[in-house]
């Protein structure tokens, strides 16, 4: 309560604080809510990007090797008459699975609604350091560009995959893309690590410090919890990662051997000795295995806050859920390894691995239980971002039960890198973390813009959305089934998956609806940022502090004093009041018991 | 061709959303519109939940019927295999019933207690039982499924070297499969990249000077006589790659610079599963693709396709450069009689040296 002081000798510098310049406004602003609108609309951009690519390798795997007029306009010498080259092809994978995972649904929703919410929602004029803040966001621009012109280096950008494994990542004569392509890969990746480790850094901070006078932690909104746990998790892992790029950097550059040994390739033998692949993959899934709980864990806060509010009912169980997100966070640390099942490693690591990552399943079903019960007797008001938290549910169980499958090593061995692998994490971090961002934009867009955005083309990108989601990933998960492996750029070399081809077609034409369906919601996006309907200031009656600040942005967030907090985030129909929901702001009334659990 | 079906179909999408944005513009009345749900946005879409819910189930139901004469749990041809597909049942079952049950609920919930103005929400925050009792329900079946799984995994893991098991070594580079049996000693020589002498035609590093390695045979096609249990040991001279055997449910990596192992017992010949009615469908259901993709090839004047014919096959199952998707080696699993007859045919290492 210390910090408490610091925020009320801070009161008097915002009282007078000035005219602000185009560019500390818009470019270099240090105020939070322009950070996340920054975030937001970067990460966008390089959403838009990741789908487009995902869309033309679906096309590739549906019509193997025919010329196409997409592939023609976009990928220039890579598609010789239109027919997209073998290499391309994996580096599309590659980047598409490094944008979503890290530029969208790292950096465009934590960051976003980090941002955003941490100040508004616990009481507090700013983020702990406004400057870490905006150097934060701009590594992570910095990042995002050089990302972008990797796609452009004459030899390809990097192609080896997402995950990188060296020796394919590390040596140039093994792939095209793993020489200047993967040069920029990785030193885009330690700017973006360095970005996310400050931002994370600031949000633990703040949370910590800058509550609100009443606002313990017990009352804070889950979305902080969600959001304080995610930080802590990435500045334990997100150094773990940097740390693997380090050394591969040094193997590729440098000529040490902490991946390599005994290579020959293209008629020579290489001089690494000693080094393993296996300890980077280790590395690698110490940070990638959190990383998919820093994705999800924001996108479970947004998705129970948005619950709440639009049931009109008090989240269900919040101590289990804030015990789950712990949970979860801690397990998420020690489970790594069920990546590596069949990667050579001892088996009995497998063994404990197949132990620690079975039980995630526990916490992870309490929280959809939860979700389930707070829907249950509730008044429930169908937004489209209650759509989407409902819809995040929804995908969040069918693609958390194979997980139950892939965690089983026994069961890993026959469906490790086929298209059930593909299918399961789309739908349980992919599509549900991306539900979750747009819950959070639908809910939050006038507290981000002052406007709403327009309900009936929401529904129509809910419905279709959802729609294609299933009916890209859950056939997949039956190609994977019967063995298709993952990343290959055509099949028609193994007449043994002829009779998959008519699914990938089927797959493939979803995936473009879906993609198409997505310029609906960019127009809704854009367009409303304009000439939306103006927003009153707490347009879904919603209980958390935000929605206490006037409709116009100013620095400071609150124009006289910050409010101070008498109850918890969840007084929704609670009996004795009229309204169906009471601020945190509002003090008891006499008599009135404080439930809190 | 291809490409303007795809605009057509783009085209007919757009048109598509944009007439249903307009129907929904004109159901809309005009006035203090604040683009907050009313209580008909809330019924209809309590309505499409339960339709998406329908939805749901139906895409189940199609996916299991039209392409659920899953490979992988049924026709295994290893020992173990049918093991790992009794767990998979088992756990497909598990999931399909929770899968059902918790979509009903949820849909069924955002359909059932839809918003209507002047209704009041349950203040209901909290139960311990209730808690209790979705904590320990997975906690049980989780039990379960972690002992069950573990104990396979733990068959499958462990080596037996009492069963005097074959020794074949798999070798993986960009972009092809090796296999070297160890020879009447059973025994596979020293190896090292290092020792790679092209010249010599000694493309696997094998050690001259090691008597092991004298008998050892490398071959492009990997023979396994049935019933008789095989321990691989798997070795790559460049990058990563994964030597998957689905057929036989098997997979493990293969790392430059170690040596991994996975070893299983081939159940069932080739020729005995190609007579496998599951089989003879399936290869059935292929040619028939097979002869209507060859008519459009006759059309542009291409060689028709060859008709298929089962075998087993190695495939490249890790990301390993740009012929990553070609990468693949065929098995064939034979009578001992049949493979004695075949491995008598390759060449000893010691004879195939060029000097």
């Amino acid at each position: 309560m210390s910090a408490h002081a610091d925020t009320h000798a801070h009161e008097d510098d915002h009282g007078h604080h000035h005219k602000e310049t185009f560019v500390t406004k818009y470019i270099f602003s240090q105020d939070h809510k322009m950070i996340a609108k920054q975030y937001l609309v970067t990460g966008t951009i390089m959403g838009v990007i990741g789908v487009l690519m995902s869309i033309m390798f679906r096309m590739q795997i549906a019509w193997p090797e025919e010329p196409n007029v997409l592939f023609e306009a976009l990928l220039g010498k890579w598609a010789p008459d239109g027919v997209m080259d073998a290499d391309i092809y994996l580096a599309l994978v590659t980047i598409h699975g490094t944008i979503m995972v890290f530029f969208v649904l790292t950096a465009g929703l934590s960051g976003t609604f980090s941002n955003l919410l941490i100040p508004l929602q616990i009481g507090a004029r700013d983020m702990a350091s406004g400057f870490l803040n905006m150097v934060s966001y701009w590594l992570f621009f910095l990042s995002s560009i050089i990302m972008v012109i990797s796609l452009f280096v004459e030899a390809g950008p990097a192609a080896a995959g997402w995950t990188i494994y060296p020796p394919l990542s590390a040596l140039p004569m093994a792939q095209g893309g793993s020489g200047m392509g993967m040069t920029l890969w990785l030193v885009s990746m330690a700017i973006f690590i360095a970005s996310s480790l400050l931002g994370s850094l600031n949000y633990v901070v703040t949370v910590i410090n800058l509550r609100t006078k009443g606002m313990s932690m017990t009352r804070l909104p889950l979305t902080i919890w969600a959001f304080f746990v995610t930080a802590i998790i990435g500045i334990i892992s997100f150094p773990v990662l940097l740390s693997a790029a380090l050394l591969l950097i040094m193997d590729r550059s440098f000529g040490t051997s902490f991946f390599l040994s005994d290579i020959f390739i293209q008629g020579e033998v290489l001089h690494y000795q000693g080094g393993s692949p296996v300890l980077f993959e280790h590395l690698f899934w110490f940070l990638g295995h959190p990383e998919v709980y820093i994705v999800i864990l924001p996108a479970m806060g947004l998705v129970s806050e948005i619950m709440a509010s639009n049931s009109r009912k008090p989240i269900f169980g919040y101590r289990a859920m804030i015990a789950s997100i712990l949970a979860i966070a801690f397990l998420s640390t020690i489970v790594w390894g069920h990546h590596m099942f069949i990667s050579g490693m001892n088996p009995f690591l497998g063994s404990v691995f197949t132990f620690t990552t079975l039980l995630i399943a526990i916490p992870s079903a309490v929280k959809a239980f939860n979700w389930i019960t707070t829907l249950w007797k509730g008044n429930l008001q169908m937004n489209p971002a209650m759509l989407f938290s409902i819809g995040f549910v929804s995908t969040f169980i069918t693609g958390g039960l194979t997980g139950i499958i892939l965690g089983d090593s026994a069961l890993d061995i026959n469906v490790h890198d086929t298209y059930f692998v593909v299918a399961h994490f789309h739908l349980v971090m992919g599509i549900s973390a991306l539900y979750g961002m747009f819950a959070g934009i639908y809910h939050w867009f006038p507290k981000m813009f002052g406007r709403m955005l327009n309900k009936n083309l929401g529904y129509i990108h809910f419905w279709l959305t959802a729609i294609c989601a299933y009916g890209v990933f859950f056939p997949m998960h039956f190609i994977g089934m019967a063995g298709l492996p993952r990343r290959y750029y055509t099949n028609s070399n193994f007449p043994l998956f002829d009779d998959l081809a008519n699914v990938n077609v089927i797959i493939t034409i979803f995936a473009i609806i879906g993609g198409i369906v997505q310029i609906l919601y960019l127009y809704n996006f854009f367009s409303s940022i304009f000439f939306g309907n103006k927003a009153t200031q707490n347009p879904w009656k919603s209980t958390t502090l935000e929605w206490t600040t006037p409709v116009e942005h100013i620095h400071g967030n609150w124009p006289g004093e910050i409010p101070h907090v008498h109850r918890w985030a969840y007084d929704y129909s609670k009996p004795g009041h009229d309204v169906d929901f009471v601020p945190q702001n509002i003090p008891l009334k006499d008599g009135e018991e404080e439930l809190q659990h | 061709m291809t490409a303007l079906l795809t605009i057509i179909i783009l085209v007919f999408i757009s048109v598509a959303i944009w007439q249903m944005v307009k129907i929904f513009d004109l159901a809309q009345a005009k006035g203090e519109n604040l683009e907050v749900a009313t209580d008909k946005d809330n019924t209809i879409n309590g309505y499409l939940m339960m339709g998406f819910l329908a939805f749901i189930y139906i895409i189940t139901i199609v996916c299991f019927v039209k392409w659920g004469d899953l490979p992988l749990m049924s026709n295994s041809a290893s020992e173990h295999g049918s093991t790992i597909d009794n767990l998979m049942i088992i756990s497909m079952v598990i999931i399909f019933i929770v899968q059902v049950i918790t979509q009903f609920l949820l849909h069924y919930f955002a359909f059932k207690y839809k918003g209507e103005k002047g209704k009041k929400a349950l203040f209901f925050a909290d139960n311990n039982k209730l808690e209790a009792i979705w904590t320990i329900i997975p906690v049980i079946v989780l039990a379960g499924l972690i002992i069950y799984g573990l104990s396979t995994w733990i068959n499958i893991m462990g080596v037996d070297e009492s069963d005097d098991p074959l020794v074949v070594e798999l070798y993986a580079q960009q972009f092809n499969w090796k296999a070297r049996y160890a020879g009447a000693d059973n025994t596979l020589g020293k190896a090292n990249v290092r020792l790679i002498d092209i010249d010599r035609a000694n493309i696997l590093g094998l050690d001259e000077a090691d008597p092991n390695a004298q008998d050892d045979m490398i071959t492009t096609e990997l023979h396994l006589p049935v019933g008789k249990p095989v321990l691989f040991k798997m070795r790559s001279q460049d990058v990563l790659h994964s030597a998957y055997m689905p057929h036989f449910r098997a997979q493990m990596n293969c790392v430059p610079g170690m040596i991994t192992q996975f070893g299983f017992t081939p159940t069932v010949t080739t020729a005995d599963m190609r007579e496998t009615p599951q089989m003879l469908e399936k290869v059935a259901r292929i040619n028939d693709i097979r002869v209507e993709k060859s008519k459009v090839l006759a059309t542009k004047g291409e060689d028709a396709l060859e008709p298929y014919e089962f075998d087993y096959l190695l495939l490249c199952n890790k990301i390993c450069g740009k012929s990553h998707y070609n990468m693949q080696m065929k098995i064939v699993v034979e009578t001992q009689e049949e493979y004695d007859a075949w491995i008598k045919e390759q060449k000893e290492f010691k004879n195939s040296l060029i000097n």
